[in-house]
């Protein structure tokens, strides 16, 4: 049996994982149109592949990665592209951008998909499967897998833990994912342990999901091979937060600027091991995924939802009761209010909240902090939260950082136990991007300055050259003086120059004649 | 529901967090009136009033929504330890004059909860025993529980004779300073009619009750276990050890625990939030240096006992405390910060 | 009275014991002096501030013969830095220089543009890319806002566009704080 080991803080709000818990997966219907956005993964947009009109099938790759950290998507079933359009996504500015529309013409046709035999290829090879297949990290972040199995040269990566912890409350599509497919999990966990070259699964799962580490435990049974470890973890939201669980499992702290790689682990969702298997041992690349609708609805549950899917018609689905004040995309914990219905389900998707006042109580009025402590005990970053609220309040951004600002994963531990009801994470996310916003500006003005000084440069070097030229010939002509010696040679020399300059000037000035 | 995550919040609020103290100090106040009488009431009710009305006026005076921070109970804290804090016999006024210094002065003139870096209670109990050290000294005796005396002592007449008798820490401090008496501590507390068995008749009592409401409060996680620990600690740490050097002229660790402010100021003032230290090592470093100043003016000072100055000076170097005991963060453990 | 003496002495002691330790601590490297004025100004380059440029501002602050308050692509923020680094006082932007203005850059109606290159030439940070008597275009990301290519072109074919809010560039707002609308 593993040593586990703990993080301080944490905090244990009521679950409210048994209402969507109904351990079936209920297939959402095709919807006419789908909308994919060109953003959806952690880093570069991709970039369009598809113009209007093209008729593409389902799985055929609509966007090729932007960047190197980024990656393809494709389309999430056959059709004709509408067009690249500006539309809403799911993001809490509420702002527009780039998506491929695509309507669907219903037959929901594949591409020719291509199993590989992983074990036959190498991992660079593997990793650019991964990339064109579009896998990125389903617990929320969206960051493209390919890179995270990647690993620098002092850096290593044994254990590869797999994160079915699912501590937020109310989201269970992890929970239904492991029940139903176990197996597949462990492949794909398997195939990513081998693209990096650990020696071992180590899965983590709250112990308040006995089925799924029942499941889990049976098919790692099933396995040989490689040793897989399914370790049931104490329920304490954040348990499932990446440092946490690798914390828990491993004892290591990954603390802010280092990467898990840096001590040997590295960490993936459950949902994004099976959506491995499903690229690389199926050929299926990532065009749907499991979401949990729950919350204010009639009939919560879990979905297998298409990329691109109106989130209005998948809500639509579960039976919206008529108090819901408004949906939130992820948990109550760290999910955010969208802004519009409108915006379609993209890859970080992992649930659909409809709220009320009745879920969500208004948390009622704001006071003053009064350093309680209650924040610094719950924080699980070991972080002191009242202090970097102070400073980021007062807007003294620097004071934050000291604080340790960036060590801030989000979670919200913070704001949910201050009896001061403040909104401590508001201040924590607006703090952090002001001070983004801030280096890049410092950034774009380093640029500038240097530009302007090579220009300075340049402009004295110019400067300098017509100077130089000058020089020279006052040094020539001066030479020729000193040849001449004598005062007759001198006056002539000077008549000869003011007749040289006079022609100079008729010529420059031809209309003075 | 807040417009931004987290979107769960846990049901605590400063009012429930303020009406737990007063919850815990309950236990203490009923022993205080078994054995001094109903006048710790009246101080308590007269000095909730006039902190309730100071409060809204300064709220009022301040443009804050007045019944929004009026029902938050802070104020209702502070005049509860001011009221216990001075001896139950003082004149009215002076009750009413510490809550509204307390108040008007160390609260809100600092920009009120959460800003104050002193502890208004004890601000209000230093700039007392200061400015009137005539009444800061008359102590209710144990069992002159007349009510109408009290009435009298506090709104009318002083008759205070009968009454009236120094604490024990007062009559230990003023035997064992007075020369040629050759008091040892032995000797002084000899007398259990005074001194009880522990920390005074009654006192020890009243300081039992607030030791029980002081542990209710680390139960429920109201106050962390780190500042009563580490003033009981430092407390019956110096005694004990100069108890043990010179046993007949310092008094042992259980008087000093169970007489004066001692546990009040472990449990309830040194506990106050705004301002005390925040950090878990700086928490010790602020209740032991509260215990131990306070120890000294109790055996060298001139006043019997000394946890308003000594909470007053601790929260001096709570800013420094908290610099330099930064707890380390998640992953960088190693190198402290 | 000698227990309040020796509370109040022990107080100040303990206070100029902090003090002496925060100034110590926290004190500001006094040398080059320019080089950290320069690094806060915001290198427009756009002369507003009636110094040719960021770093003779930042000299001219330095040598103590400008005030911190001339710079309007800075800000109120970058006053703020200033007076911070410099220990003084904040003082709003000065009017007579400009206002702050939403940052913006330029953008060259390519139809209109006759190719003269003046502009070029009155590019402080080379952020224009042309050849004589061909189109000339901005490149935006090199831009700094300066405005100084407007004045030279003859045919007025230069605009300042705001920069729009994009998701790259959207930031998480300041919390409102208002106690009484939550009463
Ligand atoms: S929990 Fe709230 S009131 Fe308490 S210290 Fe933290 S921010 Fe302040
Ligand atoms: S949100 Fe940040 S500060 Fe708050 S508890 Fe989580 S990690 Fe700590
Ligand atoms: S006004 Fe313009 S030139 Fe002067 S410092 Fe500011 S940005 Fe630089
Ligand atoms: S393009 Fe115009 S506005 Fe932009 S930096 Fe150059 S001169 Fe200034």
């Amino acid at each position: 049996m593993r040593q586990l080991f703990s993080f301080t803080g944490g905090v244990k709000p009521a679950s409210h994982k048994i209402e969507s818990n109904r351990g079936v997966v209920i297939v959402a219907p095709l919807p006419n149109v789908l909308v994919v956005p060109l953003r959806q993964n952690a880093g570069l947009p991709s970039r369009p592949l598809v113009q209007a009109g093209d008729k593409v099938l389902k799985g055929q790759t609509i966007a090729g990665p932007g960047g190197s950290i980024s990656v393809a998507i494709h389309a999430p079933t056959s059709g004709t592209v509408r067009g690249i359009e500006t539309h809403a996504i799911p993001h809490p500015s509420g702002l527009l951008a780039p998506c491929v529309v695509i309507e669907a013409d219903g037959e929901d046709r594949w591409i020719d998909r291509k199993p590989i035999d992983p074990y036959a290829l190498p991992a660079d090879e593997l990793r650019a499967r991964l990339r064109d297949a579009g896998v990125v990290g389903l617990g929320g972040a969206a960051f493209p897998s390919f890179v995270k199995t990647q690993h620098g040269p002092t850096q290593r990566i044994d254990t590869l833990i797999v994160n079915g912890a699912e501590c937020e409350p109310f989201i269970t599509c992890d929970d239904l994912l492991m029940r139903t497919q176990a197996g597949q999990i462990l492949e794909g966990a398997a195939v990513l342990a081998h693209i990096a070259g650990a020696q071992r699964v180590v899965v983590g799962i709250e112990d308040n999901k006995p089925e799924a580490v029942a499941a889990m435990t049976a098919a790692a049974g099933k396995r040989s091979g490689l040793p897989v470890e399914v370790i049931a973890v104490p329920t304490r939201y954040p348990a499932g937060g990446e440092k946490q669980l690798i914390r828990v499992l491993t004892g290591i702290e990954v603390p802010f600027g280092k990467l898990p790689p840096d001590y040997g682990v590295q960490c993936f969702n459950v949902a994004t091991a099976y959506a491995t298997a499903r690229a690389l041992l199926h050929g299926e690349p990532m065009i749907s995924r499991l979401v949990t609708v729950t919350g204010n609805v009639e009939r919560p549950g879990n979905f297998e939802v298409r990329i691109g899917m109106p989130i209005a018609d998948l809500v639509a689905l579960a039976g919206p009761k008529a108090d819901t004040d408004r949906n939130l995309m992820g948990g109550p914990m760290m999910g955010f209010a969208l802004p519009t219905l409108d915006a379609p389900v993209v890859k970080a998707t992992n649930c659909i909240l409809a709220a009320s006042k009745a879920l969500f109580p208004p948390p009622g009025p704001e006071m003053p902090c009064i350093r309680c402590g209650a924040c610094a005990r719950a924080c699980p970053m070991d972080l002191q939260p009242f202090e970097m609220y102070w400073f980021s309040r007062a807007k003294i951004l620097g004071k934050a950082q000291e604080y340790h600002l960036f060590d801030c994963i989000e979670c919200g531990c913070c704001a949910y136990v201050c009896p001061s009801r403040i909104p401590l994470v508001d201040y924590y996310r607006f703090a952090k991007s002001e001070i983004r916003a801030r280096e890049k500006e410092k950034d774009a003005a380093d640029v500038a300055r240097l530009r302007y000084e090579f220009r300075l440069e340049r402009e004295e070097r110019d400067k300098q050259e017509k100077a130089a030229k000058l020089a020279a010939k006052a040094a020539e002509t001066k030479a020729r003086l000193a040849e001449a010696g004598d005062a007759d040679d001198k006056k002539a020399m000077i008549a000869a120059a003011v007749a040289r300059t006079q022609e100079q000037k008729a010529e420059e000035n031809p209309s003075a004649e | 529901m807040p417009s931004n995550s987290p979107f769960l919040r846990q049901p605590a609020s400063v009012q429930s967090v303020m009406l737990k103290v007063l919850v815990a100090l309950l236990p203490g106040i009923a022993m205080y009136v078994w054995f001094f009488g109903w006048a710790v009431l009246i101080q308590i009710s007269l000095a909730s009033v006039t902190a309730l009305a100071a409060e809204a006026a300064m709220l009022a005076a301040r443009r804050k929504p007045v019944r929004h921070f009026l029902t938050d109970g802070s104020a209702l804290v502070t005049a509860w330890l001011i009221a216990l804090s001075l001896p139950s016999i003082v004149p009215w006024w002076l009750t009413v004059l510490a809550v509204l210094i307390a108040i008007v002065v160390a609260k809100h003139l600092y920009g009120g909860l959460g800003q104050n870096p002193f502890n208004p209670a004890m601000v209000a109990f230093a700039a007392m025993i200061v400015a009137y050290p005539q009444f800061m000294s008359q102590w209710p005796a144990a069992g002159a529980t007349d009510l109408a005396t009290q009435i009298n002592a506090i709104f009318g007449q002083r008759q205070l004779d009968a009454m009236v008798m120094a604490t024990p820490l007062d009559t230990l401090r003023t035997a064992l300073h007075t020369s040629g008496l050759n008091a040892t501590v032995e000797s002084v507390l000899a007398n259990k009619t005074t001194y009880g068995f522990l920390g005074g008749k009654g006192w020890e009592l009243v300081a039992l009750g607030y030791l029980i409401g002081g542990l209710w409060l680390v139960q429920q996680r109201v106050i962390t276990w780190q500042i009563p620990a580490a003033f009981i600690v430092a407390f019956g740490g110096i005694a004990g050890l100069t108890h043990l050097i010179d046993s007949a002229q310092f008094a042992g660790a259980g008087f000093h625990l169970f007489s004066g402010g001692a546990m009040l100021g472990a449990f309830f003032i040194a506990t106050d939030p705004v301002s005390a230290s925040t950090t878990p090592r700086g928490k010790l470093i602020y209740a032991a240096g509260i215990a131990l100043i306070d120890w000294v003016i109790r055996v060298y000072g001139a006043y019997p006992d000394g946890i308003a100055f000594s909470t007053l000076l601790m929260n001096i170097c709570v800013p420094l405390i908290d610099k330099s005991t930064q707890p380390p963060v998640f992953g960088h453990k190693e190198k402290r910060p | 009275m000698l227990e309040a003496l020796l509370v109040m002495a022990l107080g100040s002691v303990i206070l100029g014991g902090a003090l002496g330790y925060a100034s110590v601590k926290f004190r500001v490297e006094g040398d080059p002096l320019v080089e950290k004025i320069d690094a806060i100004l915001p290198q427009t380059q756009c002369g507003q501030c009636g110094f040719p440029g960021c770093k003779p501002y930042a000299e001219a602050i330095a040598r103590g013969e400008a005030d911190i308050n001339c710079c309007p692509p800075g800000g109120e923020d970058g006053i703020h830095k200033l007076a911070d680094l410099l220990g003084r006082e904040f003082k709003p932007l000065s009017g007579e220089h400009g206002i702050e203005k939403p940052k913006s850059i330029a953008v060259i109606d390519e139809q209109t543009c006759i190719g003269c290159t003046l502009c070029i030439q009155a590019c402080p940070v080379d952020a224009i890319v042309g050849a004589a008597k061909q189109m000339h275009t901005v490149i935006a990301s090199q831009c700094t806002g300066c405005e100084l290519c407007l004045a030279p072109c003859p045919v007025n074919c230069i605009a300042m566009v705001p920069i729009p809010e994009t998701i790259d560039n959207w930031k998480w707002k300041y919390p409102v704080f208002d106690v009484r609308k939550a009463a």
